[in-house]
């Protein structure tokens, strides 16, 4: 409430005596104190980064899936789609942001575009390399037997095809998580920001942290989905 | 920020269009801006930038993964090195190479260097390693050197595989080059960086430009690659 | 069947996407507010540096704390950027310090701009009115742009006012922020009133003490409530002997049209939370913030408790 508010002097507590030095005063490299007191800063950019990097990944997937099935299909279509995706595929993210820019504006769904941008062709490119890599007599005893064209693809030829997907899921999401740190040079927060406080990026030890945790996050991805091919390929030799 | 409507949006396409071809006054007012000749300059450097990392990590990456592919050495290392360059985020890395080690040109080479490493390195190693064995044992057989069984046999059929890395590589380090503005180095990254002073019009113009630019890199590694592969496998590719 | 836990990885993708959407669909910089009699949106801007962002902070949390649903969309860049978002509609307000106000954009010389800080705010409200903008009342501190240098720098070349610089300037490199060249009150004004022309490397604000630590700079326009100022006595500003780089006090620019919603709370409450903000307490949260790298948004906080705003 306004009414009964009134600001009172500051008294002199307030003042910090900063003579002393110290390590983040000169800026070296790797100050823990400054991390153990300041942590919760990364909390949100964290998220906000998981946010991007899940969003993207999912959403590339969806796409670059359903385009590689059709391709399966339609072999004719490998081609092009390779062709664009691959042109997603080298736009650099920040020119693909500003690129957006007068259609969607500056925030996170720019991000994520561009972001999902980037994962196409990785995608597209394993699962269809996985379809293909399918030996024909699996698929002539899978005729033989009896199945239809869609049962052969759901029940054989792409668990057949998992360990090439799950690889090209892993190569995708670990190249997001460092890619999203860029997303905030469109507005769409994530580590980014944290690397990049206000205009000035000379803060070494902000700087180590925030991409350390994004480093962190993408070999725990790695992992998580090195873990998930294993589950969902028992027959397989170890992957990659 | 709200999304500007979309016919707007072609009219800025339109001042994008004007801002790379004339000079005009910055959103700051005052100075002059924009117009072939800067964007040349900033064009001129990216490309700079561009060719001299790929060229020391092509360098550096090929004769390494060369020799521990072609004696099956260092397989941990080589396949590990894509793995975990790809997880470097760049931004933090020119970031911290600023402020740590200092601006300047020849670090920046170094940052781009080092995440152009990682993907020629281990395509190069995958590349050899999943040459044809038989191949391999029959030059072998009649008594080609180490050196001539690489360069002569295992190079050329692990060109697609290889010249895969260094494509990928080129990618990573364009867009790294783009943000080498907060290195020092002013590239045409400074135009999308550096929104105060070209304002919205110079920072699409230079988006549409570094798009081009990766565009046509591509297609010209692209073209080598065509060229270098070996006619037998072209065929078989096809 | 592995089909099936292939449609489970599918689904999973689904609901990651979706998880994704919907919570980025809200804006990644709103807050929600707390229940109170003032109501409606408002957008805090600010320009591109710590004092501003700061300044931004405390007034968008102190508005937010009376009841209004408070977005922020700090760090917009020069005063040119800032005005042209007002203007849009794109925030409701933004803090402008009167001297730049005044120099800036309604062209006045610096020798005109008034030293006392009500009669420059008087001023700046009748420009403001005549521009279709709103000025609010200004804050107890003033800030100005001034010439800095390394202190051994300084001693090493005998200087201690602006004026001494004349006839060695053409060998200093100065570096400033892009429109320091066009500003009067800048690199503009040092040309034209002191006669100077040392060359110019434009820099982003942010790096104003960097490049001196590194040597790229010989001079650095840095701000008399600079937080490294007062931390030790390694930067040193020159004497402005020609009153060239006049202080301002920060008012409040918005537009009618956002008064007329946000009803009169909108002013009370930006007035009443700055009136704490003294020269001394300026530099303390600036401190704190390039310094003691803390995050602007929890320094902000901490002064409105500290000042009795919030509890």
């Amino acid at each position: 409430m306004i009414d009964g508010i009134a600001i009172a002097a500051i008294d002199d507590e307030f003042f910090r005596d900063r003579s002393g030095g110290g390590c983040i005063q000169e800026n070296r490299l790797f100050c823990p104190g400054w991390v153990a007191d300041n942590y919760d800063r990364y909390v949100d950019p964290t998220l906000q980064h998981l946010v991007l990097v899940l969003s993207s990944v999912a959403a590339g997937f969806i796409i670059a899936f359903s385009l590689a099935i059709l391709a399966h299909r339609h072999r004719w279509l490998s081609s092009p789609f390779l062709a664009g995706t691959g042109i997603l595929y080298t736009i650099p993210s920040i020119s693909f942001f500003f690129l957006l820019l007068p259609i969607t504006g500056r925030g996170a769904v720019t991000a994520i575009i561009a972001l999902t941008a980037f994962t196409l062709q990785i995608i597209f490119r394993n699962v269809t390399t996985g379809l293909r890599n399918v030996s024909p007599d699996v698929t002539e005893a899978g005729r033989g037997v009896g199945l239809t064209s869609k049962q052969l693809l759901w029940q054989v030829e792409l668990p057949l095809a998992m360990p090439e997907i799950i690889a090209g899921l892993r190569i995708a999401t670990v190249s997001t998580v460092a890619l999203a740190t860029l997303a905030v040079f469109a507005n769409g927060g994530g580590l980014g920001a944290e690397i990049i406080v206000g205009s000035n990026i000379t803060f070494k030890t902000g700087i180590i942290v925030a991409g350390g945790i994004a480093v962190v996050m993408a070999v725990l991805f790695d992992a998580i989905l090195l873990l998930t091919g294993k589950y969902l390929t028992p027959w397989a030799k170890a992957a990659r | 920020m709200t999304a500007p409507p979309l016919a707007a949006g072609f009219g800025l396409f339109g001042d994008a269009f004007n801002f790379v071809f004339n000079k005009q006054e910055a959103e700051t007012g005052g100075v002059l801006v924009g117009g072939l000749g800067q964007i040349g300059e900033l064009a001129a450097k990216q490309l700079e930038v561009t060719v001299l990392a790929l060229g020391v990590a092509i360098l550096l990456a090929l004769p390494a993964g060369l020799l521990l592919g072609h004696f099956g050495k260092g397989e941990f290392v080589a396949v590990s090195a894509g793995n975990a360059g790809r997880a470097i985020p760049e931004l933090a890395l020119i970031a911290l190479m600023a402020t740590a080690v200092g601006v300047g040109l020849f670090n920046l080479v170094v940052a781009l260097a080092i995440l152009g490493i990682p993907p020629i390195l281990t395509n190069t190693f995958v590349g050899i390693r999943q040459v044809d064995s038989s191949s391999v044992e029959a030059a072998k057989g009649m008594g080609m050197t180490n050196r001539e069984i690489i360069t002569k046999v295992e190079l050329p059929l692990a060109i697609p595989t290889i010249m895969g890395g260094v494509r990928t590589a080129s990618i990573n380090i364009i867009a790294t080059a783009t943000i080498a503005p907060l290195a020092g180095i002013l590239t045409l990254g400074d135009l999308i960086i550096s929104r105060n002073v070209y304002g919205d019009a110079g920072v699409l113009a230079g988006a549409i430009l570094v798009a081009l630019m990766a565009i046509t890199i591509e297609g010209l590694l692209a073209g080598v690659q065509w060229r270098l592969t070996p006619r037998g496998l072209k065929l078989q590719r096809s | 069947m592995s089909s099936r836990k292939l449609k489970y990885l599918l689904l999973l993708s689904i609901c990651a996407l979706a998880f994704g959407l919907v919570a980025c669909g809200s804006d990644n910089s709103s807050d929600d507010s707390s229940t109170g009699d003032a109501s409606g949106e408002l957008t805090i801007g600010s320009k591109n540096f710590t004092e501003q962002i700061v300044l931004g902070e405390i007034y968008a949390q102190a508005l937010e704390s009376t009841g209004y649903t408070v977005k922020t969309d700090l760090n917009l860049g020069s005063e040119t950027v800032a005005l042209k978002a007002l203007r849009a509609g794109e925030i409701s307000g933004y803090p402008e310090y009167i001297s730049t106000a005044l120099t800036s954009f309604y062209k006045t010389a610096p020798e005109d701009v008034p030293g006392d800080p009500d009669e420059a705010f008087a001023k700046v409200k009748a420009e403001a009115a005549k521009d279709g903008l709103v000025a609010f009342p200004q804050t107890p501190f003033a800030s100005a742009n001034a010439v800095g240098m390394l202190t051994s720098k300084a001693e090493e070349l005998g200087v201690t006012k602006i004026s001494d610089l004349e006839g060695q300037s053409e060998d200093l490199m100065l570096y400033g922020s892009p429109e320091c060249r066009q500003r009067i009150d800048c690199l503009l004004g040092l040309q034209e009133n002191y006669g100077l022309d040392p060359q110019f490397t434009p820099v982003d604000i942010g790096l104003r003490y960097e490049v001196l630590d590194k040597g790229q700079a010989d001079l650095s326009i840095l701000f008399t409530t600079d937080a490294q100022l007062g931390a030790s006595d390694k930067y040193t500003i020159l004497e402005d002997d020609l009153g060239v780089l006049p202080a301002g006090n920060v008012t409040f620019l918005t537009t009618q049209e956002v008064i007329d919603e946000a009803g009169p709370q909108y002013q009370e409450t930006i007035e009443e939370v700055q009136s704490g903000l003294t020269v001394k307490v300026m530099q303390e949260l600036d401190a704190r913030v390039d310094i003691d790298k803390e995050e602007a948004s929890a320094v902000a906080a901490d002064y409105l408790k500290a000042s009795g705003f919030t509890e």
